[in-house]
């Protein structure tokens, strides 16, 4: 079996994000950027399978500029076999990301794509349902556990009313969501070895996929901020504070 | 401009978001004279359907391929609707549902598509979304290239649609069986039942963080002082992954998104991650031990102190303070 795990670099929203004085950008180029957290729950899931089952290569993607290699490596050094980074110098939107996927998804033929749900820099929630109508593959979002029974793929996942559980039939797509694992560090022993795993690199230009921008940015804001209010020393107004915002009482 | 709004619903009841994109719709078809319908989909939807049109023109499809909400079926089921009735825009409100199935009937319509509109604006002809990016920490404004175009919209961003003096027409509708072929099998749904409110509907939430131990707290103290104020309860992430809270209760950038006239955080440190689910409610009102946590820079109104010793005393005089407005 072979698992695709598309992952993207994205800079760490821990730290204090801002748009650009001009409105034209976001100021992320002194921020440390990382796996998109939800990306590293795909990366482990797909090495744990690979851990559990025998015969599983684990092949993680990424589509950007050569600062690809270090996001890469990371999945490398948490066991994927091998790595593959789509060269593109220009930002994607996720329709023309879900297409060069697509691309990739032909020429290496898995079984199963795993995916983060969202990115947490544009935070979309888009690329794999995208691409799981481009494939015409069955989907199932936001997963939160997944478990092979014969050549099927049952999958629970997170929804507002509570845990919905599906099986899908192979090729499937699956995004994932917080609670599927806790990824782990890569150790130094796996990092070494990803140092010789192998990282192909193609020009998006090679996959014969035109690009079609759908989202214009017109410009970006840094979102709005509140103030801090009051804090209170007696518990009776504080209580009163509460009822008045309730609608409750007096 | 020709606007398809898909409504969610329970198989009886609207959902009270997809009033909210209803709304949303109407005021993005104004400045064209455009028109806005509905689009019901499930199985045994008559009742549904009889609901919206109380709101706008309906078009409903009751299949059995539709029983369950899955995406492939109901990504072909829109994107035919989209295209014989020749629709510009389509739009649902933001949830799980739209999430899964909506960016699945946009890439059948070349993958325009916006998430999270929080506000809209006509510039030049065009249509423009503000959309949050970060966790809310930046808004970016976008065009679409390409139509038709799909949005999903924050319910709380937009005040609900108001009922017609007379109900508008329920235009049923037929699609080939292939429409509603699939390989995904439904298996079931377990979800927690409560007799609250629900998290993103509530105008009133009580939310527990990290400082509660249990599921027996939570219940006892979140539970407890969200019946006094009628209120729905919500969580953090941390309760959510140690196994307290289920995960619908789950607020901020990954699980629900509020707007409540009241955010009740108890023993929530206010991550942004956590921030970016509730920041626009009206009121904010904090529990925290730690004077100095994050919670208290988005608080209307906050109390230092333990939420062991604080919230027992809060349900006590909420408790009073309510009889005195019944009694
Ligand atoms: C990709 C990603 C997505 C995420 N999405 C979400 C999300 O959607 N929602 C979300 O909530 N989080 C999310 N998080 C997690 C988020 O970063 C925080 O870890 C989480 O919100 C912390 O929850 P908490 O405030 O309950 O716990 P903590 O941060 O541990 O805070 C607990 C607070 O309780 C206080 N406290 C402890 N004991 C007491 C007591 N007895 N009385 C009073 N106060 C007490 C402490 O002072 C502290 O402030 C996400 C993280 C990532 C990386």
């Amino acid at each position: 079996m072979k698992i695709l795990v598309p992952t993207k670099r994205v800079p760490d929203t821990d730290q204090k994000i801002v748009a650009s004085a001009d409105g034209l950008r976001v100021e992320t180029d002194h921020i440390p950027h990382v796996i998109n957290p939800f990306d590293a729950i795909a990366v482990e899931e797909a090495v744990r399978i690979s851990e559990r089952l025998r015969d599983v290569e684990v092949v993680a993607v990424g589509i950007g500029g050569p600062e690809y290699e270090q996001p890469l490596r990371t999945a490398l050094a948490m066991g994927a076999a091998r790595g593959i980074i789509v060269q593109c110098a220009k930002p994607l939107d996720p329709w023309n990301v879900s297409r060069l996927l697509k691309a990739i998804v032909e020429r290496e033929t898995p079984d199963l794509v795993l995916m983060g749900k969202q990115a947490v820099d544009d935070d979309a929630n888009q690329t794999g349902q995208f691409l799981a109508a481009l494939l015409d593959w069955p989907q199932a979002t936001f997963a939160s556990r997944l478990e092979f029974i014969g050549n099927e793929l049952r999958v629970d996942r997170e929804t507002d009313h509570g845990i919905e559980t599906l099986t899908l039939t192979l090729p499937a797509l699956v995004t994932t969501d917080l609670r599927l694992n806790e990824p782990r560090y890569a150790s130094m022993a796996g990092i070494m070895k990803a140092r010789k795993k192998p990282l192909e690199t193609i020009a998006a230009g090679e996959l014969g996929v035109p690009l079609e921008p759908r989202v214009e940015v017109i410009r970006y804001r840094s979102g709005d901020t509140r103030r801090a209010g009051e804090r209170l020393a007696s518990l009776d107004e504080f209580a009163a504070l509460i009822a008045q915002a309730a609608g409750i009482g007096g | 401009m020709r606007i398809l709004v898909i409504t969610e619903h329970d198989g009886t009841t609207l959902r009270p978001a997809s009033l909210s994109c209803l709304g949303f719709a109407q005021q993005a078809a104004r400045p064209s004279s455009g028109e806005v319908a509905w689009l019901v989909l499930g199985q045994g939807i008559a009742d549904v359907a009889a609901a919206a049109a109380q709101y706008a023109p309906v078009i409903a499809i009751d299949a059995a391929g539709l029983e369950h909400e899955l995406a492939e079926s109901y990504a072909r089921a829109i994107a035919e609707v989209v295209k014989s009735g020749r629709f510009d825009l389509v739009a649902a409100a933001s949830s799980t549902f739209a999430k899964d199935i909506f960016p699945r009937a946009a890439a059948l319509h070349g993958g325009a598509m916006a998430s999270d509109v929080v506000r809209h604006e006509w510039a030049d002809g065009r249509l423009l979304f503000d959309c949050p990016r970060f966790a809310g920490a930046v808004t970016a404004t976008i065009a679409l290239h390409g139509s038709p175009q799909f949005v999903t919209v924050r319910a709380s961003a937009y005040p609900a649609a108001v009922p017609l003096s007379q109900a508008a027409t329920v235009e049923p509708m037929e699609l080939p069986p292939a429409t509603f072929a699939r390989r995904a099998r439904y298996e079931g749904l377990r979800s927690k039942q409560t007799a609250r409110p629900d998290v993103a509907e509530a105008r009133v939430v009580v939310s527990g963080g990290r400082a509660f131990k249990s599921a027996e707290d939570f219940e006892r103290y979140v539970g407890g002082l969200a019946d006094v104020l009628g209120a729905a309860t919500g969580s953090s992430r941390a309760l959510v992954d140690a196994g307290i809270a289920p995960n619908e209760l789950q607020v901020g950038q990954t699980g629900k998104i509020v707007a409540p006239d009241l955010y009740l955080a108890l023993g929530i440190s206010g991550a942004v991650q956590h921030l970016a689910g509730m920041k626009n409610s009206k009121k904010i009102a904090a529990v925290n031990s730690d004077p100095d946590a994050p919670i208290f820079e988005v608080a209307d109104f906050g109390f230092v102190g333990d939420v062991y010793a604080v919230t027992p005393e809060l349900i006590k005089r909420l408790e009073q303070n309510g009889a005195g407005a019944t009694g």
